[in-house]
């Protein structure tokens, strides 16, 4: 009788070195997708809700990426990738600019420009409607008329989310453009003196760009009417991060003489509680070009866009109006935003010469 | 502190001799096991039910308002039977009512004490003020961060609006 049939022992012994590596193989790949999935989250989600999450560097890399798709803008980076364009609240402007942005880098663009033509008028919620278009896209561009929409959406998914406009919340894109066409127009975005005129209350860009100058040492001016002051919150702000202000009702060539930008916003009669007051201070804040004469030379004027009545016609032949330029910029903020969301660096855009 | 672990067992024992003595004077039963929610103000003292959802609880609730308070001139207070808070359960209160003290009474003995903290988030127990934040338009939980302890200063998360501490609602 044979006690032990060596063949036998060694083929099952050889089955089992077998199985133990089969199965230490199946176990590790399993980890490792699990891991992969879970930190995706983190490391995907690149979104840009706010400005106030980034930092000097982060202010100064994205400026500087900017500046590379202005010598060039038409770059097919995005060859192959989809952006959507979500307005829940049409802007025309924001959302052409953003538009022209991908086209350039090569991305095609799905998207809506009016709710009313979607499923969120037929009561579909924000999430579902984020989690839908997350199927298709690889970046969301959204403009929403409610506060804090692009911070939820961008918590809902793993698709980097480009805040577009939040109601009277955060519209950081403006403020990248902002950022830029001071940088682009001074040379240096430190020690400058920021006028801001009209409504300094209501006025978003004001208030996301006097966030984002926080890094630079400015000197900021406040000219506005009592009704539209800037708020205290930000008022706080300014003397927490030690930023110099000084506020102004009066808005004459004396009062601007030493600015080096001028950051002009609109009046707007809805604001206005007492109308009285707003037929009163409506031609204050009108700047005209005689205006000019005695101010700085480096002074550029600067508008959000679009204007009604509060920067006179003759100030668009004066050189030292900005705006339409400013608008431009935008463009190449936005080209560098898009980029940015996807982990694009900014040496991938400069050896992507062509 | 007005008052000790000692002091509150004594004040325990005296109203199980009182409800030996006079079943029809006694108008609040002292506990033999569970929590006693005191120092509660006494506008908050509903809200405070609400939080920790005793309005469905099957427990032996006694409440109380108006009850004479040297620290607050009037207080509301509560005793849940049987009943122990988590510290998750607690740290809700500390929005409405922060100052509010938590007895833990076993077997007729305080044996331990708890105050309200004050948690650096706050999620889903209070309403964002502003109409056109996404959280009153979305069904979601809220969250806000707490800005200043001190003063309870809260900032909605989502539409960054600091939170005005009298008008705060619940969600």
């Amino acid at each position: 009788m044979k006690i032990f049939d060596m063949e036998a022992v060694s083929n099952k012994v050889r089955r089992n070195i077998f199985r133990t590596f089969f199965f230490l193989y199946f176990f590790y790949t399993f980890t490792r997708l699990k891991s992969e999935h879970n930190n995706n989250p983190d490391m995907e989600n690149r979104s840009l809700v706010t400005i106030a999450e980034h930092s000097k560097e982060k202010i100064l890399y994205l400026l500087e990426m900017a500046r590379e798709f202005e010598k060039n803008p038409n770059r097919k980076i995005l060859d192959g990738k989809v952006v959507a364009t979500l307005f829940f609240e049409p802007s025309t402007r924001t959302r052409l600019s953003f538009e022209t942005a991908a086209n350039r880098l090569g991305a095609r663009v799905i998207g809506f420009t009016d709710p009313k033509a979607t499923s969120s008028s037929k009561g579909e919620t924000l999430k579902d409607t984020i989690i839908m278009v997350s199927n298709y896209a690889d970046i969301i561009v959204m403009r929403h008329y409610l506060e804090g929409a692009a911070r939820y959406a961008s918590e809902v998914t793993n698709v980097p989310i480009v805040n577009a406009g939040d109601g009277s919340n955060q519209h950081p894109s403006q403020t990248m453009l902002d950022l830029y066409s001071i940088y682009k127009t001074q040379g240096t975005l430190e020690n400058l003196n920021i006028y801001m005129v009209g409504d300094l209350k209501y006025g978003r860009t004001v208030h996301s760009l006097l966030m984002a100058m926080r890094h630079f040492n400015p000197t900021f001016h406040f000219i506005a009417p009592e009704e539209l002051k800037m708020p205290e919150e930000y008022k706080l702000y300014c003397r927490e991060h030690g930023l110099k202000y000084i506020e102004h009702t009066e808005f004459d060539e004396n009062v601007i003489a030493e600015a080096d930008i001028l950051y002009m916003t609109r009046v707007q009669r809805e604001r206005f509680t007492d109308l009285m007051e707003y037929e009163r201070v409506k031609d204050i804040y009108i700047l005209r070009n005689e205006m000019l004469k005695n101010t700085r030379p480096n002074l550029r004027i600067l508008h959000p866009l679009p204007r009604v009545n509060e920067i006179a016609y003759d100030v668009d032949e004066n050189p030292k109006a900005y705006y339409f330029q400013q608008a431009q910029n935008g463009l190449y903020a936005r080209q560098a935003i898009l980029c940015d969301v996807l982990g694009i660096t900014l040496d991938d855009v400069k050896s992507d010469e062509l | 502190m007005s008052y000790n672990l000692k002091e509150l067992n004594i004040h325990n024992s005296k109203l199980i001799t009182l409800r030996k003595m006079n079943k029809q004077e006694l108008q609040v039963v002292a506990l033999k096991n569970g929590t006693v929610i005191d120092h509660i103000p006494t506008d908050k003292l509903f809200t405070v039910v609400n939080l920790l959802g005793l309005q469905n609880s099957d427990s032996n609730i006694t409440i109380g308002n108006n009850f004479e308070s040297k620290k607050l001139g009037k207080k509301g207070i509560i005793k849940v039977a049987d009943r122990f808070f988590s510290d998750e359960e607690i740290s809700r209160l500390s929005v409405v009512a922060p100052n509010v003290k938590l007895n833990i009474i076993r077997n007729y003995e305080v044996v331990e004490k708890k105050e309200v903290i004050m948690p650096d988030v706050v999620k889903g127990i209070i309403k964002c003020g502003n109409p056109k934040c996404i959280t009153n338009n979305e069904p979601m939980t809220t969250i806000f961060h707490v800005v200043d302890k001190t003063s309870g200063l809260l900032k909605c998360h989502y539409c960054e609006k600091e939170q005005n501490k009298e008008t705060l609602k619940l969600q």
